[in-house]
C-alpha cells in the first residue's frame, strides 16, 4: 500500500493560510475577542448580587419557585467557591459561541429543508463536524489564533452549530404536510408559507435545538481549557495536571451548576400556551358537542 | 353552465431511477394515481366523487386547484383554462376563486380561530379590521359567533372543521373543494356538518366538490356521485341511478351497505292506481270492484282525477241498503298523501295507518300512483324489485 500522509497536507495548508490569510484571521480575532469582551463586562462590571438577582428573576419567571431556589444556591456555591469570575469567563463564551451557532444554523436548516440539493450537500459536512473527536478542533484553532479565548470561542462555535442545523431543518421537515397544503391551498407564496406557516410550526423542535446548542457549547468550553480558554475549563485542566482533585472537583461542580441552568432554561421556551378563557354562553347547537377544552383530536 | 370542467385528466407518478433500474420487464413502466377522468360540474353543484382509499380521489381533487399537478389533461374553471395560469395567477385563483376544506382540518395552531378562518385573507394582505369583521361573518354562519378568540386545540373535532368551512366560505370563493371533511369526525357529529352543509349549500349555492369514502355521506349530499376505482371513473350519475342501475358488481357491493329508504324515492315504487272511482258512479258498481280487487277501500276522484275523499267497503254497503245512487256524503279523509320525490323513509309511519294504500299526487293534488305497503318493502328488500315494481 502506498503510503498517504494526508496529515502532511493539511498541515501544509494550515500553514499556507498561516501566512497568506493572516490578516483576515487577526480580524476574526479581534471581532472575537471584542464580543466576549463586552458579554464578560456586562456580567462581570455589576455587583455579583445583581446577576445572581437577574439569574433567579429569569429562573423563577422560566419555570417556577423551586427553579429559582435551585439556582440562587448554585449561583452562591459558586461565589463561594471563589469561582465567580471562572464561571462568568465560561458563560460569556458559551452565549457568544451559541449565539453565532443559531445565527449561522437556524438558516442553514431552514435552508436544507427547502432545498433538497442543499440538505444532500449539509449532511456530510454535519456529519463530519459531529463525529471528529471535539479536540481536533483546537488544533487549527490554536495554529490560526494562538492562545486563549478566541480559539477556544471559535472551536465552540463549530462545535455546537450542527445541531441547530438538524433540528431546524427536522422541525420543518416534520411541519404536519396537510397544514403546508392548506397554505399552498389558500394561496400562500413560498415566502409566506415559510414564515407564516412553516417557521411557527417547528418552533418547538427549533428550540429544541437552541437548548442542544447551548449544552454542545458548554462541553466544548471546558475542553477547550486546555488552550487556555480561561474559566471553569482551566480550573479542571489545571486540577488534572496538578492532580489537585479538590480544585478539580470544585470547577467540575460549577460546571455541573451552569449546565443544570442552562439546559433548564433554554428548554423552558416555548411555554406552552395558556389557554384563553373559553367564551361564555356557546350557542345551543355548539353545546351539543361538550369536547370544548378537550385533548386535540387524534388525526388519524 | 359548467363551473368545472376537466377532460381526459391524468397523474402518473414515475418511479424513482433505481426502481426502474430493476424493474422486472412485466410491470406498467408508470403507475396512474388517475387516469383519464373527464367530468363537468355545474354551478351551484354539489358533486362528490366517491371512491376508497387508493382511487385517486383526493389526487382528483387536488388537481383541481394544482396542488398536484396533472401530468396531462386540461382543467377549465368558469370557462378559463387553468393549468396555463402563471404561479402568480394560481396563487390568485386558490386565494379567490377556489378554496378547500382538509380531512384533519389543517388548522394554524398558533393562530386564534378568527385569525385562523381569516387566513385566505390575511394571504392577500386584507387590513387587518376587514380581517376580523369578515372572519365573524363566516365563523357566525358555521355556528362559531363566538369563539373567535379561541386557539383551535380548545375545541372538538367537529367545531375545528366548522372552522375550517368558515375559513374556505371567508375568502368568498365560487368554489369549494372538500376533501373527506367529515370523515375523521364521530357519526353524529358528522350528521349534524352535514345537514349544516345541506343548509349552507341552499343558501350560498356554491360549486362544491366534495370527496368522501362513505357511500352514504355520497348519497346523502351530492346532486350527483362519480364513483371511482384505482384511478379510473366507474359511474356517474345521481344517487337514485347509481342505487338502482348500478354499473358493476363493485358499485353493486358498495350499494349493498345504503340505507336505500335515504334514497330512493317514491315515484320508484309507486304503482298505477288500476281501481278508483268517480262520485257519480253507483254503490253496487264501486262496491263489486271493490271485492274483485279484494280491498277494504278505494280513492274517488273527480273530473279532473284530483282526491276527493275514500270509499270504505261497511259505507258502500250502508248506502246501497239505503238506496243511494252516487257516492255523495259516504266520503272520509282517512288517507295519506304524498309527493312523487318523497324519500321512502318519510313513508314507513304513514303507510301502515289506513285501509287504502297510500296515494302519490303531483302538485295539483291529482292522483298518481299509489304505494302498497308491499311495493315498499319490496323495495327496501330487493333491488331488481324496486327498480321494476
Amino acid at each position: 500500500m502506498p503510503n498517504f500522509h494526508i496529515g502532511d497536507g493539511v498541515a501544509k495548508l494550515v500553514e499556507w493560510f498561516q501566512n497568506h490569510w493572516a490578516g483576515f484571521f487577526n480580524a476574526c480575532a479581534s471581532v472575537m475577542q471584542w464580543l466576549i469582551d463586552k458579554v464578560l463586562f456586562v456580567l462581570t462590571a455589576p455587583h455579583w448580587l445583581v446577576i445572581v438577582a437577574v439569574a433567579v428573576a429569569l429562573a423563577w419567571w422560566a419555570r417556577g419557585v423551586p427553579f429559582a431556589i435551585f439556582t440562587l444556591s448554585g449561583f452562591l456555591l459558586i461565589e463561594s467557591m471563589q469561582l465567580w469570575n471562572d464561571a462568568m469567563q465560561t458563560l460569556a463564551i458559551v452565549l457568544v459561541a451559541s449565539v453565532l451557532a443559531v445565527a449561522v444554523g437556524v438558516p442553514a436548516g431552514i435552508w436544507a429543508a427547502q432545498s433538497r440539493r442543499a440538505s444532500a450537500g449539509i449532511r456530510p459536512v454535519l456529519d463530519f463536524m459531529q463525529t471528529l473527536p471535539v479536540f481536533v478542533y483546537l488544533i487549527p484553532a490554536v495554529f490560526f489564533f494562538g492562545i486563549g479565548v478566541v480559539p477556544a470561542a471559535l472551536s465552540t462555535w463549530i462545535v455546537a452549530t450542527p445541531p441547530a442545523v438538524r433540528l431546524t431543518q427536522l422541525g420543518l421537515r416534520q411541519v404536519d404536510p396537510e397544514i403546508v397544503e392548506a397554505g399552498a391551498a389558500f394561496g400562500a407564496k413560498p415566502g409566506q408559507l415559510l414564515r407564516e406557516i412553516k417557521i411557527p410550526l417547528a418552533v418547538p423542535a427549533i428550540m429544541t435545538g437552541l437548548n442542544q446548542v447551548v449544552m454542545m457549547a458548554l462541553s466544548m468550553v471546558v475542553i477547550s481549557g486546555m488552550v487556555g480558554a480561561g474559566g471553569l475549563g482551566t480550573t479542571v485542566v489545571s486540577g488534572l495536571s496538578r492532580l489537585d482533585v479538590g480544585m478539580g472537583v470544585e470547577g467540575g461542580l460549577g460546571v455541573v451548576f451552569l449546565a443544570i441552568y442552562l439546559d433548564r432554561l433554554s428548554g423552558a421556551f416555548p411555554k406552552p400556551r395558556k389557554a384563553a378563557p373559553i367564551a361564555i354562553e356557546p350557542k345551543a347547537d355548539i353545546a351539543a358537542s361538550p369536547e370544548v377544552g378537550a385533548a386535540p383530536a387524534p388525526t388519524a | 353552465m359548467a363551473m368545472i370542467e376537466a377532460q381526459q385528466l391524468s397523474k402518473c407518478y414515475a418511479p424513482p431511477a433505481a426502481k426502474r433500474w430493476f424493474r422486472k420487464s412485466k410491470e406498467p413502466a408508470r403507475t396512474f394515481a388517475v387516469d383519464q377522468v373527464s367530468f363537468t360540474v355545474d354551478k351551484g353543484e354539489l358533486f362528490v366523487i366517491m371512491g376508497l382509499s387508493g382511487s385517486g380521489k383526493s389526487t382528483l381533487l387536488r388537481m383541481l386547484n394544482r396542488l398536484v399537478e396533472p401530468t396531462s389533461g386540461s382543467v377549465t374553471l368558469d370557462g378559463k383554462d387553468f393549468l396555463a395560469l402563471d404561479d402568480d395567477a394560481l396563487r390568485q385563483t386558490r386565494n379567490r376563486t377556489v378554496s378547500m376544506v382538509f380531512q384533519h382540518y389543517a388548522l394554524l395552531p398558533h393562530r386564534t380561530v378568527a385569525e385562523n378562518t381569516a387566513l385566505g385573507l390575511s394571504l392577500r394582505g386584507t387590513s387587518a379590521q376587514e380581517r376580523q369583521r369578515r372572519a365573524k361573518e363566516a365563523l357566525e354562519i358555521v355556528g362559531l359567533g363566538d369563539w373567535g378568540h379561541v386557539y383551535p386545540s380548545q375545541l372538538s373535532g367537529g367545531m375545528r372543521q366548522r372552522v375550517g368551512l368558515a375559513r374556505a366560505l371567508a375568502t368568498d370563493a365560487e368554489i369549494l373543494l372538500m376533501d373527506e371533511p367529515f370523515s375523521a369526525l364521530d357519526p353524529i357529529i358528522r350528521r349534524d356538518m352535514q345537514d349544516l352543509l345541506l343548509r349552507l349549500q341552499a343558501e350560498m349555492q356554491k360549486t362544491i366538490v366534495f370527496v368522501t369514502h362513505d357511500l352514504n355521506e355520497a348519497m346523502r349530499l351530492g346532486d350527483r356521485i362519480m364513483v371511482m376505482r384505482d384511478g379510473g371513473v366507474v359511474q356517474l350519475g345521481t344517487a337514485q341511478e347509481i342505487l338502482t342501475h348500478p354499473a358493476d358488481d363493485y358499485v353493486a357491493n358498495f350499494v349493498s351497505d345504503v340505507d336505500r329508504s335515504r334514497v330512493v324515492t317514491v315515484d320508484l315504487v309507486m304503482r298505477e292506481p288500476l281501481i278508483t272511482a268517480t262520485i257519480d258512479e253507483t254503490p253496487q258498481d264501486v262496491l263489486r270492484r271493490l271485492e274483485l280487487a279484494q280491498t277494504g277501500g278505494i280513492y274517488v276522484l273527480d273530473a279532473n282525477g284530483v282526491v276527493e275523499g275514500v270509499a270504505h267497503d261497511p259505507s258502500l254497503a250502508k248506502a246501497i241498503r239505503s238506496g243511494a245512487t252516487t257516492l255523495d256524503g259516504l266520503l272520509t279523509q282517512d288517507f295519506e298523501s304524498v309527493t312523487e320525490d318523497a324519500r321512502l323513509i318519510d313513508l314507513f309511519t304513514r303507510v301502515g295507518k289506513h285501509a287504502v294504500p297510500l296515494a302519490v299526487v303531483d302538485s295539483e293534488r291529482r292522483l298518481i300512483g299509489v304505494v302498497p305497503r308491499a311495493a315498499l318493502l319490496t323495495a327496501l328488500a330487493d333491488r331488481e324489485e324496486a327498480v321494476h315494481a
